[in-house]
């Protein structure tokens, strides 16, 4: 494959670039952040979905990788450390450290999102003694004066990890720069999203999540620079025009990974995906976030204020499920696929509320299963064929 | 009871026929607090705040308890099943399900009688992600205010002033004011302090407890029969007098079974000869308590020291409620329970246990439904392994879903257990 990273974007074509894009995800010993390294000479710092600042390790000279799972490769010996009845992620990533792959890192965020990435932290803190290892505790008190200061140094202690791993100090002025890269970031990222939703033929979200999934292992900077190269060749396929699918929004996938499989079955069976939460970390503010004023507070501010409604997320006032409502009807969605790994607690538990909000509402929905490594599809392409004819059939009487 | 009664001329088990009182007083109040106009907030047990709510009046209603209650009472397989139907995963924490399913089935308490619906849903956050989603689901059931503590996790094995600052501003600015909104009465520090005193005092009877299992034999099983002896404190009765004496009466009971050299009160009476002293590690399954207990019993194998009775409050360490320090005490006390303990303090509390108490082997029951305790648990095993050299085995059931109690399976795989610390024993390996 070309390296994205140094790659003449002008000259590619969507194919090229879509498969560069899966090619990236596919290779889990993450060549681009190898060659980053030793361009560089910077750190590299993992993190775990869904969110942490990327801004402030940006800020520091680090490039922060996103890590999703690892797909379909052959666990030998991350099964080892988990029971049958736990998701499939943490077995994965435990492989993915245990097989060398995360060598190239120098260290890994957990964001408190659920009890088995916690407990990681912990593992991980055993497993790799000469690495960073910090647990993000985000907030779930969201006023400004408690959650706020609290996140806050949360955020401090986590600069001063990084620059105890090696990374330069952090300077204001380089953080405002970096809000400004993960802002414009974000624009690329929802511009996809707007164009999508209005012309799903043109975006298909196969193509669509692997060119997000690209920037878990780019440079912000090239990647944003990837999205708006995307945007073009999308809007430039002259084959691509609408048929008749339901538009459906896809939720439940914002940790462990569907396979890119799973997801192309949901297109080919009938299915506009219009919305998602797929690499939510990429488009986790609703706008900008601020580039005035102090930085570190304008980060904890978006945090505080600005964040969607996921269910790692405590909803402590507003009714459960109406942020998923309101997305259906902004999105123009038919229909809500409740698409979520087995045994994830977050998701699953969310669910009986998101489904009774969907229900009152009158939008039709259909719920499954998936495991990063499903090779089987059948069922759920069948669900799902039934599902959107279903739609189609109703939107046509 | 009379605080003046002589517990040395109780029965032996008199602390248990005293707990069942206190227990069962509290269902028959909470039973009848709606008439006495009394009010009551639903809270979890990790990181409560009885203290506090006592200072208030208010009675705590913990849905665990109730649903571990439903699981001895054989009614949480019918309570699981009528969550599923509903649409609530098979994949989720059972405790939950029975909680939804106990509610739609009436909210029978233990007792037999209603439970009263919450006047607050207190959610204290601490230890366990599913408390977030749990409360959620209860906020959609009932007409009343909820409100939140978030207890930060000691990720890196220590409570920073930002985390006890971060409780305390929670509980001064958050749940102090809707505790006083509730109940129309202002927050009374003295009263508070007086109740953690109490507090204090039987943290310290407890520990001796817990701690007299080092003796050998033990005198108590510190998991089966530990389960009893956290009830008060991890319940309605922390900083209670009847909570005091019990914790006397109990600990006075212990001293006295050293004194004769006697093990443990088992199901079937008091068991015979301690053959393993084994360290435990997750929760107990509640469907097939007693068969489970029995399995350990009947091959003389008693438990010494068990993390399950420290998710309430790990007082061994040292902590003890404060009434010096108030709420930076009821703070620490939040931060320091068992399962808001980073991986790496687990294991050390472990092999720690193994050492002090000199345990031949450390068992792990996993349990399905959580989460907070089982996920990473096969590495502690092995950790625990390579730092104490004992040997280590690991179980699978679940709290109060019956259909994960594979009797016969477990039965088989302690049974292989002991024969293993047998062979070690043979080879001089264990103590
Ligand atoms: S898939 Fe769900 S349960 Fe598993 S680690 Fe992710 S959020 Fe947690
Ligand atoms: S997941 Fe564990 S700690 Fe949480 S409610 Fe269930 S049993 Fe309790």
């Amino acid at each position: 494959m070309s390296t994205l990273t140094e790659l003449d974007l002008a000259t590619t074509s969507i194919t090229t670039l879509v498969s560069d894009c899966e090619e990236l995800i596919r290779d889990t010993s993450m060549p681009s952040v190898r060659t980053w390294k030793e361009r560089t000479g910077g750190i590299a710092i993992g993190f775990m979905p869904t969110y942490i600042p990327r801004e402030l390790l940006h800020a520091q000279g680090v490039l922060p990788v996103g890590i999703m799972g690892a797909g379909d490769i052959e666990i030998i010996r991350g099964d080892a450390y988990y029971q049958s009845y736990i998701c499939h992620i943490p077995r994965s990533t435990v492989e993915l450290g245990l097989n060398g792959s995360l060598d190239c890192l120098d260290g890994m965020v957990f964001p408190a999102i659920c009890d088995v990435i916690r407990n990681l932290s912990g593992m991980w803190k055993m497993m790799f003694a000469d690495k960073l290892v910090h647990y993000l505790d985000l907030p779930q008190d969201f006023s400004a004066e408690i959650g706020g200061t609290f996140y806050r140094h949360d955020l401090e202690l986590l600069s001063q990890k990084l620059v105890d791993a090696g990374a330069r100090p952090l300077e204001a002025e380089a953080l405002r720069a970096s809000i400004r890269a993960y802002n414009e970031n974000s624009r690329a990222v929802r511009a996809l999203y707007d164009l999508r939703r209005r012309e799903p033929w043109r975006v298909p979200t196969a193509e669509l999540y692997v060119a997000l999934r690209a920037g878990l292992v780019l440079p912000v900077e090239s990647h944003t620079a990837l999205l708006e190269r995307f945007s073009a060749l999308v809007q430039a396929q002259t084959d691509r025009v609408p048929v008749d699918q339901a538009r459906v929004i896809l939720t439940g996938s914002f940790c462990e990974q569907p396979p890119l499989g799973l997801i192309k079955t949901l297109e080919r069976s009938g299915c506009y995906i219009v919305d998602d939460d797929f690499v939510q970390v990429s488009r986790w503010f609703r706008g900008d976030i601020s580039e005035t004023g102090d930085p570190l507070d304008a980060l904890v501010g978006a945090f505080l204020n600005d964040a969607p409604a996921c269910p790692t997320r405590y909803i402590d006032d507003g009714e459960k499920g109406r942020e998923l409502v309101d997305r259906v009807g902004a999105c123009g969605a038919e229909g809500v696929l409740f698409c979520a790994p087995s045994f994830c607690d977050p998701a699953l538990l969310d669910q009986p509320m998101d489904t009774a909000a969907v229900t009152r509402a009158g939008i039709p929905w259909t719920a499954f299963k998936y495991s990063e490594d499903t090779g089987q599809f059948q069922v759920i392409r069948e669900q799902a064929g039934t599902f959107a004819d279903s739609i189609k059939l109703w939107s046509g009487t | 009871m009379s605080t003046t009664e002589d517990p040395r001329a109780v029965a032996k088990d008199a602390s248990q026929e005293r707990q069942k009182r206190m227990i069962a007083d509290h269902f028959s109040r909470l039973a009848r607090s709606e008439e006495r106009g009394e009010k009551c907030v639903y809270t979890f047990v990790p990181g409560n705040l009885t203290e506090l709510l006592l200072a208030f009046d208010v009675a705590p209603v913990l849905p665990e308890i109730n649903a571990l209650q439903s699981g001895m009472r054989g009614l949480s397989k019918d309570y699981i099943a009528l969550a599923e139907k509903e649409g609530h995963s098979e994949d989720v924490c059972t405790y939950v399900k029975c909680d939804i399913g106990m509610l739609r089935s009436g909210n029978i308490g233990p007792t037999g009688e209603r439970l009263p619906d919450p006047d607050l849903l207190l959610l204290s956050y601490t230890g366990c992600f599913t408390f977030l989603k749990w409360f959620e689901l209860l906020k959609q059931e009932y007409d009343c205010p909820v409100t939140m503590l978030h207890v930060p996790y000691q990720a890196d094995g220590r409570i920073t002033d930002e985390m006890r600052k971060y409780v305390v501003d929670q509980l001064r600015d958050k749940i102090i004011p809707a505790l006083e909104q509730m109940t129309g009465k202002a927050y009374d520090e003295d009263r508070l302090r007086e109740l953690l005193a109490r507090s204090a005092r039987a943290e310290d009877d407890l520990v001796a407890v817990l701690e007299s299992a080092k003796h050998k034999p033990s005198p108590i099983d510190a998991y089966f029969g530990g389960v009893y002896y956290i009830g008060p404190i991890f319940t309605a009765f922390r900083g209670t007098q009847e909570a005091v004496d019990y914790y006397r009466v109990l600990r006075e009971e212990v001293e006295e079974r050293i004194r004769l050299g006697k093990g443990p009160i088992i199901p079937s009476g008091e068991l015979e000869q301690e053959k393993y002293r084994l360290v435990v590690e997750g929760p107990p399954n509640w469907t097939n308590f007693r068969q489970f207990w029995e399995m350990f019993t009947d091959e003389g194998a008693v438990v010494v020291a068990s993390t399950y009775t420290k998710v309430g409050g790990v007082y061994d360490d040292g902590f003890r409620h404060d009434p010096e320090r108030p709420l930076e005490s009821l703070a620490e006390y939040c931060l320091g329970c068992y399962t808001n303990l980073n991986l790496p303090s687990r294991v050390e509390k472990l092999a720690n246990y193994v050492r002090d108490y000199e345990a031949d082997g450390f068992l792990i029951n996993s349990v399905k439904s959580c989460n907070s305790f089982s996920a990473g648990q096969l590495m502690m095993l092995r950790e625990v392994e390579t730092r104490t050299g004992v040997p280590g085995g690991f179980i699978e059931s679940d709290l109060v879903d019956p259909r994960y109690f594979s009797a016969a399976n477990i039965k088989n795989r302690l049974e292989s257990y002991f024969q293993m610390i047998e062979q070690k024993r043979a080879r001089g390996v264990t103590r």
